[in-house]
């Protein structure tokens, strides 16, 4: 088997390791993340320049039309820098369900708005009460006439308050866990009946509660059927969560890297610390989960996503495993600078920050070590039976 | 701290808490009759006094405490469907943590016996150490898994004083966050790995 980079993901690579380095040298990204709005408008003008904003969808639409390695590619690099730009929730995951759901009206007038960095997209899916099934919706759209009346709470979306436009899920038919019924609105964030609440993550991201009172919106904005949106939103979120661990594991380079770094130069009781075995052995252990984390997610970007029980079986491996990973390489980082580590001053707890909340988002190890399961051993009780 | 030429600055760690500081001391003028003990018997001094904060550090109360508003924050949140607190997944790990405790309970125990007949603690009490910062972390890792989506937002920091999600949310992750450090002070849990093999087992 080849693992190697085509010429065009070579380049892709390398323009993106360029930007990082050129624009988001540690400074730079901490004055961003202390900035009201937590991102830079510069930036997402730059992305579109340099035709980030076009990776995922088709060349018809003035995109790169690139696969989900395409799209690690990017996302490692940015995991690398920590890019706080909402480039996860608005271009792969909105962008995602547009691109899928969207009428050929619906995508010819919005992806190449998005593409050129006019507007973002978010999603909002996400309740209270739903943890991470995104089946669960409470969030109800009421028929009237030709419009829908939208009420709800939808909890954590990430990248609303850089955004000009949500998608929501909401409640059309069916009880609240049913995974019929559920239909895609889209509408603008200024749009009366829509509030958000904004404010800064524990990684210094940015998310909003975004609460939905007598929202009113015309048919013409529901993307996809109406009831049935499920299929393409645990598609979508299946797809971004590859997206995520992509993040996570150019995060957990630099972490077991920089972490290798400092116990060589770090010197106690006369020498390195790393000329300790205890050190050394965790380090190795550290490197091993770090290779296992890229081994598996380079079997998910090489399995075949468009099979949904392959994708889905493949997928919550990947996140399960990556979650492992994510924990092992951050707390050790962490541990091995000792106090260093700890502080806000120092980058290693930035990285460590960031790679936990990823473990978070879309499903934590447990969530998608159940679905592993599911999907995978349902058949041999079939079997037994 | 007001004496002249003593100089605190704050270290903010990672969850934007301020609780420990550099101390610079430029030419302090100190009395010789603030003299502690013997010149020279600091290091001493000082092992005697982290003997018996590494047996307070093992934090057993306050472990027992957090594995109960655990217990409360899973029944309140839902999962499949359900209180999170009826998930065997999760059950299974505060109850693990809770065996690791009550064992550990045991072993302060065991140690506060031993010190009461007047011979002080010795090196095992990094053991309890050990195991004690061992559960908090774990215990702090629970409850921002418990909370979901929740931990993210970050409250109370410069740029927000708006409280959403679950009372009990607040700040789960910036507390998990906090608490890597129980494995770093007080001799970090490596340090005391060392002195348990050289003390204890004479390796």
């Amino acid at each position: 088997m080849n693992f190697d980079f085509t010429e065009e993901q070579t380049l892709l690579n390398n323009m993106v390791t360029s930007f990082v380095r050129d624009n988001y040298d540690w400074e730079t990204r901490c004055s961003i993340v202390k900035t009201e709005e937590g991102w830079k408008q510069e930036n997402w003008s730059q992305f579109a320049e340099l035709g980030l904003l076009g990776v995922p969808f088709s060349e018809d639409h003035g995109g790169l039309g690139g696969s989900p390695t395409d799209l690690m590619i990017v996302m490692e690099q940015f995991g690398k820098g920590l890019v706080v730009e909402p480039y996860l929730p608005s271009v792969i995951l909105a962008g995602g369900l547009i691109t899928n759901l969207g009428s050929k009206e619906q995508t010819n007038q919005i992806v190449p708005k998005i593409i050129s960095g006019d507007q973002r997209y978010v999603f909002a899916y996400a309740e209270h009460q739903s943890r991470f099934d995104l089946f669960d919706v409470k969030t109800s759209a009421a028929k009237d006439g030709d419009s829908y009346v939208i009420n709800g709470l939808k909890s954590v979306v990430f990248g609303a308050g850089a955004a000009t436009h949500i998608i929501i899920a909401a409640r059309t038919s069916g009880d609240q866990r049913s995974k019929k019924g559920i239909t895609l609105f889209m509408t603008e964030i200024g749009s009366e009946g829509i509030t958000l609440q904004n404010y800064p993550t524990i990684d210094e991201y940015r998310a909003s509660e975004v609460i939905i009172e007598n929202l009113k919106v015309s048919k013409d904005t529901i993307l996809g059927e109406v009831d049935e949106a499920y299929d393409v939103i645990e598609e979508e979120v299946d797809k971004s969560t590859i997206a995520a661990c992509s993040e996570a594991l150019g995060i957990l380079e630099v972490l077991k890297d920089v972490t290798t770094d400092y116990c060589k130069n770090r010197k106690q009781f006369g020498k390195p610390i790393s000329k300790n075995q205890v050190i050394q052995f965790r380090l190795v252990d550290m490197m091993m989960e770090y290779e296992q984390a890229k081994s598996i997610l380079y079997m998910a970007i090489t399995s075949d996503l468009s099979n949904p029980d392959e994708r889905r079986k493949t997928v919550s491996a990947l996140k399960s495993r990556m979650g492992k990973a994510i924990k092992f390489v951050g707390e050790n980082a962490i541990q091995l600078h000792g106090g260093m580590g700890m502080t806000e001053e120092y980058m290693i707890s930035h990285y460590f920050k960031r790679a936990t909340m990823i473990g978070v988002l879309f499903g934590n190890v447990d969530y998608h070590m159940k679905r592993f399961i599911e999907l995978t051993q349902s058949n041999i009780q079939k079997f037994e039976n | 701290m007001k004496t002249p030429g003593v100089t605190v600055r704050p270290i903010y760690l990672m969850d934007g808490s301020n609780e420990v500081n550099e101390t610079w001391f430029d030419n302090v003028k100190v009395p010789a009759e603030n003299l502690i003990g013997e010149e020279n018997m600091g290091w001493t001094y000082a092992k005697f006094l982290l003997a018996h904060e590494r047996s307070g550090i093992a934090g057993v109360a306050r472990s027992k405490r957090a594995i109960e508003r655990i217990k409360q924050i899973a029944n309140s949140e839902m999962s499949y469907g359900k209180p999170l607190i009826q998930d065997p997944a999760f059950q299974r790990k505060i109850a693990e943590v809770e065996l690791e405790l009550r064992a550990l309970e045991y072993t302060e125990l065991r140690t506060l016996a031993k010190d009461s007949s007047g011979k002080g603690p010795g090196p095992e009490t990094s053991l309890l150490k050990i195991k004690g910062t061992d559960i908090q972390q774990g215990l702090t890792e629970l409850a921002m898994e418990a909370v979901g989506y929740y931990s993210n937002p970050h409250l109370g920091s410069t740029l927000s004083n708006e409280f959403v999600g679950p009372d009990y949310a607040a700040n789960v992750a910036g507390t998990y966050f906090n608490f890597r450090k129980a494995s770093i002070y007080g001799g970090s849990n490596e340090i005391q790995r060392g002195i348990i093999s050289k003390m204890v087992l004479g390796l």
